[in-house]
């Protein structure tokens, strides 16, 4: 492929979700926009080699696709007395398209919201998103989820007929109702990041892909809604994104506390600490509690004393058995291990690998090397992500250099 | 567009509500078909007696064989429907939820063909 043809590709790649997204509104179904999409595609490999990329590529891919589209209806209309009135629709919608960038922002936001259904399942919600929203091909999807491409394909194929059947509308929700569908859409943002920052599975590009598309989205979000979770969420992304480049080395995890943190995004973390700030003025809420606990980690050492005081407000917020044990880590760092470990035991987590996890490295902190030893089995036996588990090999085999305490009885 | 609103609940839960509670449902329920009569979204509705009262039939070549109940036991039975007129699920789900039985049971919208 040549150079001009790659360029081609790339600039359709980018701006292919947003263009769906207005001819989603344009058109008024997934179905005809995908055509129209398509079709737009090929006049662009038609004309744009020639003539050259046009200077606003997005407002002529959606120019070209609502042509296409009444080109279509036409060719229909020998069969449907009612495509009249669909191309009257398309052209009166067209009427007050001005190529105007808010329109189009508007147009992805109201897909969000249409994607992040609550009257969709929550797999559907999260495929239909990356699907129509990010972009991303049914194969990329399936392989960040551990899934089959036929899988991912059903599901929204699935989705697509509820929403077009059930007539789910292409909205933002009405102010009353505004509050609990946010709820839903940030969930299937994080769920976005996390698999881009946690990566079950994928290539690096790949996961630096989702959570940039995570970001994005909360941007989004943030600059067309006022909504304290929204600053909350976007904080906590930023944050955890900023330490992308310290917790990898040679693809191997390394712990918060032996990053090199001169490899934080100074520039990402200066924009989420003045977001979290912003956010504490007001009512604190589930987000923007996790996000002043990431703003906590500061490039000169971590504010222990104050984390914990984090902890206490989010178990308020979500009084759950992980928050308490990343409460019990947080206590170990600011009052000793023992203190933790004490902690961590009333928690009793047996079916958790993170709290074997737990263990073991405070364990290994006392110096307790054969219980450290025993719980990091316990946590490598549940643990199935590959990175997380040379992790654990590798905490054994540090273990396994240094000899056993002398033990006052033999084992029987 | 039209949509069914099947409402159920598990006719249990009646007998340990606080005394005069069922009886506000009841008003309520009445109430609120007057409401989506003015507010142009009633097509129908009708209150069901109870599961107990149901025969289910079916038809196997040519015969036809009955039983006695619901076709499945459920904990939640159906006990009444609305048919309402809405512009899109969002509106059909926020009337569903607004029905009074859906504070003790649940409400299924489903859109007519």
């Amino acid at each position: 492929m040549n150079d001009a043809r790659a360029t081609i590709d790339a600039v359709y790649r980018a701006e292919a979700p947003r263009v769906l997204a207005t001819l989603i509104r344009l058109l008024g179904g997934f179905e005809r926009a995908e055509e129209a999409l398509h079709d737009a595609w090929l006049a662009a490999l038609d004309s744009w080699p020639a003539k050259g990329i046009p200077a606003n590529p997005r407002a002529w891919l959606v120019s070209a696709g609502r042509f296409k589209a009444i080109d279509r209806i036409r060719r229909e209309a020998r069969f449907s007395a009612a495509s009249d009135e669909l191309e009257r629709q398309i052209e009166l919608a067209a009427l007050h398209e001005d190529d105007d960038a808010p329109a189009i922002v508007d147009d992805q936001l109201r897909l969000i919201f249409t994607c992040c259904h609550p009257a969709l399942a929550p797999d559907a919600q999260v495929a239909l998103t990356l699907r129509e929203i990010c972009g991303l091909t049914t194969e990329e999807i399936a392989a960040a989820y551990l899934s089959k491409p036929v899988t991912i394909a059903q599901r929204i194929v699935r989705a697509k007929s509820k929403i077009r059947d059930a007539r789910i509308p292409y909205a933002v929700p009405g102010p009353e109702e505004l509050p609990d569908r946010i709820e839903t859409v940030l969930q299937v943002i994080y769920l976005v990041f996390n698999e881009g920052y946690l990566a079950s599975s994928g290539t690096s590009a790949l996961r630096t892909d989702l959570c940039a598309e995570a970001i994005r989205l909360a941007r989004l979000l943030d600059t067309l809604i006022e909504e304290p979770e929204v600053k909350g969420l976007l904080a906590l992304m930023l944050l955890q994104d900023a330490r992308r480049a310290a917790r990898l080395r040679d693809g191997e995890i390394v712990p918060l506390e032996e990053q090199d943190r001169a490899l934080w995004n100074s520039a990402q973390i200066a924009e989420g600490q003045a977001l979290v700030r912003r956010v504490l003025a007001g009512r604190f809420s589930l987000y923007s509690v996790q996000a002043a606990i990431a703003a906590s980690h500061l490039p000169q050492g971590s504010d222990w004393p104050r984390i914990v005081d984090f902890y206490d407000m989010l178990l308020q917020l979500d009084p759950s058995p992980i928050v308490e044990l990343n409460r019990a880590v947080a206590v170990a760092m600011r009052d000793g291990p023992a203190v933790g470990l004490t902690l961590v035991d009333e928690l009793a987590m047996p079916d958790y690998r993170l709290w074997h996890a737990a263990r073991a490295d405070l364990l290994r902190r006392m110096g307790r090397g054969e219980e450290a030893r025993l719980a990091y089995a316990a946590a490598l036996q549940m643990t199935t992500q590959e990175a997380e588990r040379r992790f654990i090999a590798r905490r054994i085999a540090e273990l396994d250099s240094i000899p056993p305490k002398p033990q006052a009885f033999p084992r029987a | 567009m039209r949509y069914l609103c099947l409402v159920c609940f598990d006719g249990a839960i009646v007998d340990t509500l606080p005394p005069g509670e069922w009886d506000k449902l009841v008003r309520d329920s009445a109430e609120y078909d007057r409401e989506l009569q003015r507010r142009g979204h009633f097509i129908a509705a009708e209150a069901l007696m109870s599961p107990d009262s149901a025969t289910t039939v079916r038809m196997r070549n040519g015969k036809m064989s009955a039983t006695d109940g619901p076709f499945a036991e459920l904990k939640e039975q159906v006990a009444g429907f609305i048919l309402i007129e809405a512009a899109d699920l969002n509106e059909a789900m926020r009337i569903g939820a607004n029905i009074p039985l859906a504070r003790i049971g649940s409400v299924e919208v489903r859109p007519v063909m």
